[in-house]
Order: C-alpha cells, then sequence, then structure tokens
C-alpha cells in the first residue's frame, strides 16, 4: 500500500517537539516499512527553504538547546527514499524560487494533484 | 512613585499544538523585561501550558537519546518567565480555568499557577492597561 501524507499545517508544535508532527510520522512509519510519500501545500511549502534558523528560543534562564530543523528533516525523508512534493503555486504565492529549495523535492502544479493522487492508495491530508 | 501598569493575556491554544502560545509567552516575556504586571487567563487547551507531568522524551528519529534531546516543555518555559518576574520584582498572575482544568484533568500544574474563572478574566481585563486575546483557530 502506498499513502500520501499532506502536509498543510505548518509549524505546528516544531518548537516543543523540535520536528514537524506529521514529517516525524512519516519518519518513523518509514523506519517501521511503509511506502510513503510528503506533499507539502499552503505555508508548509515554506518547509523545503534553505537557511532557515529556528534557534535563539529563551524564557528567562529557560533556553532551548535543539532548535528544528525541518529543511535537514525534509532532506533526511528524501534521503530514506521518501518522494516530496511541493505546490509549485504555493510556493510562489510566497515569494519564494524553486532555487531557494533543498534539493531533490519535486514541485507539482495544482492541477497535478488529481494526478499525483492516484498514484496513491492512501491520501491523508493532515 | 508611578503605580506599576499591568498587562492581561488570555490564552486558548494547548501545548504542542502551534506557535501561537510560544508567540504569547515571548510577548509575556517582553512585557516582564519592560516592567509590566502581567495577568495569563489560561482558558481551554491552554490550561495545560504549565502541566506538570509533560515529560521529556529520546527521539528516535533524530537519533538521540532523552539528554541528547533536551525536550523543552512548556511546564518549564511558564516556571521560567515566573521566575523572571520574581527576579525583576514584577508580578505574573496566571490563572487556569477550573472548569477548563477538570474537563482535561491537568490538575498538577506547577507552582504560582491558581485556579479560577470569567469572573477572574473580567477583573484582570479592568485592572489592566490592555487585554490581549490570543484564541485558538
Amino acid at each position: 500500500m502506498k499513502a500520501l501524507q499532506i502536509v498543510e499545517t505548518a509549524y505546528r508544535a516544531t518548537l516543543e517537539e523540535q520536528d514537524d508532527t506529521v514529517l516525524w510520522l512519516t519518519h518513523s512509519m518509514k523506519g517501521a516499512g511503509a511506502d510513503l510519500a510528503v506533499l507539502l501545500r499552503g505555508n508548509a511549502v515554506n518547509y523545503v527553504v534553505r537557511g532557515q534558523d529556528a534557534s535563539g528560543l529563551r524564557f528567562g534562564q529557560e533556553a532551548q538547546t535543539r532548535p528544528p530543523r525541518i529543511p535537514d528533516d525534509v532532506a533526511s525523508l528524501l534521503a530514506k527514499g521518501v518522494p516530496v512534493f511541493v505546490v509549485r503555486e504555493d510556493f510562489e504565492e510566497r515569494g519564494l524560487d524553486e532555487k531557494d529549495a533543498i534539493e531533490g523535492v519535486q514541485f507539482v502544479a495544482r492541477r497535478e494533484l488529481p494526478e499525483l493522487f492516484e498514484r496513491f492508495d492512501r491520501v491523508w491530508h493532515w | 512613585m508611578a503605580e506599576r501598569k499591568a498587562l492581561t493575556f488570555a490564552l486558548m491554544d494547548p501545548p504542542y499544538e502551534n506557535e501561537r502560545t510560544t508567540t504569547a509567552l515571548r510577548l509575556i516575556e517582553a512585557a516582564i523585561r519592560k516592567g509590566y504586571d502581567v495577568n495569563v487567563f489560561a482558558y481551554e487547551g491552554a490550561v495545560a501550558v504549565p502541566f506538570t507531568k509533560q515529560a521529556r522524551h529520546p527521539n528516535p528519529v533524530h537519533g538521540r537519546d532523552l539528554e541528547q534531546e533536551d525536550h523543552p516543555l512548556p511546564h518549564r518555559w511558564v516556571a521560567a518567565l515566573m521566575e523572571e518576574a520574581r527576579r525583576r520584582g514584577v508580578k505574573l498572575d496566571w490563572v487556569n480555568c477550573g472548569l477548563c482544568v477538570d474537563e482535561r484533568g491537568v490538575f498538577e500544574a506547577i507552582e504560582g499557577v491558581r485556579r479560577g474563572g470569567p469572573a477572574e478574566f473580567w477583573k484582570f481585563a479592568e485592572s489592566s492597561a490592555n487585554t490581549l486575546v490570543i484564541p485558538t483557530k
């Protein structure tokens, strides 16, 4: 069975969890043998932008020592053989250019999404 | 000496959900640093922010053990804000909606968090220079 994980709500719990919840789940299930792909849409397209730095969070004397590194987490998924798709229009609407993205992600147009969905047995929209 | 001004924050989001709570805590810290007394009315899921039974865990995806992961805990962030307020001689008064606590069973809150209700929020607002509501979506 092949499943597509659609992530639309971006930066959900990333500061507390130190990673994105659904990307983490995908990593974990991939490790258990699942056949998965990820589609980033909406604000979550920003996950593939290089040069993000979430370090420096501190409340009083309580510092966060391990900031999330979401683009690295996406790159790690790619390295594990999980395809990562990004909705091109959502990327462009935010003033981003494909050269801003980490290597290996695949851009898809909105009109191509039905065809993409057809390639999977399950589509889970988080 | 002029009386210190107070600001009131109403929070609604649970921890581990999105960045609104983190943003609220950053604003609260900024207010404390500026010398404001701060009131917080935590409503609905936000009553779990200072819940002491949040626990650290290792992260097998990152390949880090418990210590290496050094997982942040929102209740420790609130405790750090309480400490920062004490250190600066201002007041951080955090009220958890009691009925919301009951519904969720999150009774164990850090020291300094007290139980209250909507009337408390109204009193806070009346005695504050301003109120910022950070709702959930």
